[in-house]
Formats: structure tokens, sequence, C-alpha cells
């Protein structure tokens, strides 16, 4: 092999370059997302309640909100949600971020970590403790 | 039976003129749709504006009536003449009705501004041309631009004869104050077509478009469906102009001209 001692060591430090986000992951665990609900709002309510539970929530919000952005701008269905004595609007902004006002904790939370880039905000826009 | 040659043809011949006819029946029927001689509402509620030009106030007026509904809907201002965007404007008597020219027309009338915005057409054309459904047409006779489905493609922008959409060329955050913006209403994105919306979030709550409130009276909001509404009662007793009405879009925003010491 010709010129082998400089091809083997370009290969180790390829190597090096290549695999260092491995080894120097190894033993650390990616902190998991933990939504934050500690918001003014949701601290003053007797009972913390939402639209539905938060086991559903965490799966399904996204289809609630489609489901939510076809009646309201569509089908012109503009009723209320009421939980409980408490009113809800079919809203992103005026429905969930009334209570949740805290996006970058609430939001940004899962889907920083899922990696998902909603383009919900390029239009809806939120003041971080707005509330 | 049998069918000799010349018989054949008879029968043939009578059959071609009697497909003609038909076919030139329906063409008849296209033409009498196309003239726009029905004019009534097809459904229980088509809304509509009726603007009384002359109860206008000078140029604070205009921008009085502007300004509310740029602010609240989250309209940015944009110098770039290319690159703006309208909801509400204004526009000279000779830009707003093309079709019918005069050039004796009163200075008053000729140097007045008309305000001008989406007509919410009976047919609207770009409900036609929208690729996505984005835009539709709702029961109570609202265009609807939902931005949520629209792609950009403009075609709405090339079909609508009045002008009244624009296309987000630049993020319209850049041209916005946004410490000072409307927190309730969205604002729009690049690469997506608005247009006035007719304030659907204020009619829910029982109030009326933010341009008629701020108008003093001069813009009456009001059923054309209803008899009994007062846009109806306007137009039964005034003389009143739609934009471009030979295209048969059937516009639902009407202006009284007349007014002042010819008010009839």
């Amino acid at each position: 092999m010709y010129n082998g001692s400089k091809i083997i060591i370009g290969l180790i430090i390829f190597l090096a370059i290549a695999t260092f986000p491995f080894y120097s992951n190894i033993g650390k665990s990616a902190g998991v997302p933990m939504p934050d609900t500690n918001t003014p709002v949701i601290n003053g309510l007797d009972k913390k309640e939402c639209v539905a539970s938060a086991e559903y929530m965490k799966k399904e919000h996204m289809k609630v909100l489609d489901e939510w952005r076809d009646e309201v701008v569509r089908e012109g269905k503009r009723d209320v949600i009421n939980v409980g004595g408490r009113v809800f609007e079919k809203s992103l902004q005026n429905g969930c971020m009334q209570c949740h006002s805290n996006k970058s904790r609430f939001c940004d939370e899962c889907h920083s970590y899922a990696g998902v880039k909603p383009y919900c905000w390029d239009c809806h826009h939120f003041k971080e403790g707005r509330i | 039976m049998r069918i000799d040659r010349r018989k054949f043809l008879q029968i043939a011949g009578l059959s071609g003129i009697g497909l003609g006819l038909s076919a030139a029946d329906g063409l008849f029927k296209g033409k009498a749709l196309a003239s726009g001689a029905h004019s009534l509402p097809s459904s229980g509620t088509r809304l509509a504006f009726v603007i009384d030009v002359n109860k206008i106030e000078g140029e604070d007026g205009y921008r009085r009536i502007i300004e509310a509904c740029h602010k609240i809907h989250n309209v940015p201002n944009i110098p770039n003449t290319k690159h703006e965007v309208k909801w509400i404007w204004t526009d000279s008597y000779e830009h707003s009705f093309p079709d019918q020219p005069n050039e004796f027309l009163p200075e008053k009338i000729k140097e007045k501004p008309f305000l001008l915005l989406c007509n919410h057409c009976d047919k609207p054309p770009c409900v036609r041309v929208c690729p996505t459904k984005a835009t539709f047409k709702n029961p109570d006779g609202i265009v609807v631009q939902d931005p949520h489905r629209c792609i950009g493609c403009r075609f709405c922008m090339a079909a609508c004869p009045y002008g009244s959409r624009s296309f987000n060329w630049v993020d319209p955050r850049n041209y916005l104050d946004m410490k000072n913006i409307n927190p309730d209403f969205p604002t729009r994105t690049m690469g997506v077509v608005e247009k006035c919306t007719l304030c659907p979030e204020r009619l829910a709550r029982g109030l009326e478009p933010a341009c008629a409130e701020a108008s003093n009276g001069a813009i009456v909001f009001g059923n054309l469906a209803d008899p009994e509404s007062e846009v109806r009662k306007i137009l039964n007793t005034h003389y009143t102009l739609r934009r471009k009405p030979e295209i048969g879009t059937q516009p639902s925003i009407f202006y009284v001209i007349g007014g002042g010491e010819n008010a009839g």
C-alpha cells in the first residue's frame, strides 16, 4: 500500500469526526419534553379542565385545531365550547392561548423535541405572557 | 320495413335539424343567464353594502373608514405599490366606473374618491377559478378567502374584475407595528392572497362590519334578500350604481351617487 500510514491516519481522523455525535452523547439522555401549564390563568382556576382530557389533547390537538378551523372558517360555526361553565372560543389565538399563554414552554417544548415546525404561527401571532 | 336511400337521407336530415334546434335552445338559455336577468338572491341571506358617497366627509372621513378596517384586520401599510395590500381603498369615478364614462359629470363627482372593496359578488369569478376551493361563497353571500388553503396561485386576482385581492409578496409582519397590532386577529403570511372578509367575526358578535361602524351612516349594511331591510329601502328610493355590472358578476356593493341638493 502506497502512503499507507497517511491513509490510515486520515481514516482514523475521518471516523473520529463522523462518529463524534454518537460517542459524545453516550450515556446522556435527551431531555424528555415537559409541557408546562404554569400560567397565571391556569393557576387561577379551581378546576383545571381543558376542552378534552390531557391524554387526548397530547395526541390529537392538531386534529382538534384542524376541525375547529374548518368549522369556523369554512362552515361559519362560531359557537363556543362550554366546559363546566367555562367558555372556550374555537380558536388557537383566542381560545387555546388565552390560558396557555406560555408558547415557548407549552407548545414549543414538544414541537422542538419532535422536530416539527407547525406554520400556525406564521399568521397566528402570539406575544409571550400577553395575559 | 325497407328504407330506401332517399327515405334514409330525409330522416337523417330532419333529425339533424332537430338536434341543431335543441342545441340552439340551450345557447339562448345561456345568454339569458349571462345577461343577469334574474337578480333575486338565491338563498335567504345576501349581505350587501350601500355606500352613500356624499355622506363621507372629506379626506378624514375616508381615512377613518380605511384605518378602522386595516387596524382591526392587521393589514400592513406597504409603501411599494407593487407589494401593497389593501382591503378597502379609494379611487376616482373614472377608474371605479370605467363602463360609464361621462365627460359632463359634475366636477364634484369627477374629483370625488370612491370607496372600493371586495364586491362579494353573487356570481364571483374568483370562486370559479380557485383550484383549491380556498375561496368560496358562504350561505350568507360572503365571498370567503381561506388563507389556510390558499396556495398563492393568484388565479383569483386575475379573475377579479375589481382588483379587490392582494397578494403577500413580502412578509406583512415587517410592515406592521407588531407591538400595537390587534391581538385577536391573525396576520397573514407571505405567499397567500387576502381581501375584505366582511367581518364575520364581528357579525358573529352582533356588530356591524368595521367600515360601516366607522362611517357615521355613510355605509349601510344589510341583507338584500330581506325586502324590509334598510339596504333594500335605500335601493328602492335611490338610483344606485354598481361597478362593472355588465360582466354579470352581480356585485353586492351599491353606490348612491346623487345626494346633495339632488338627493331623491
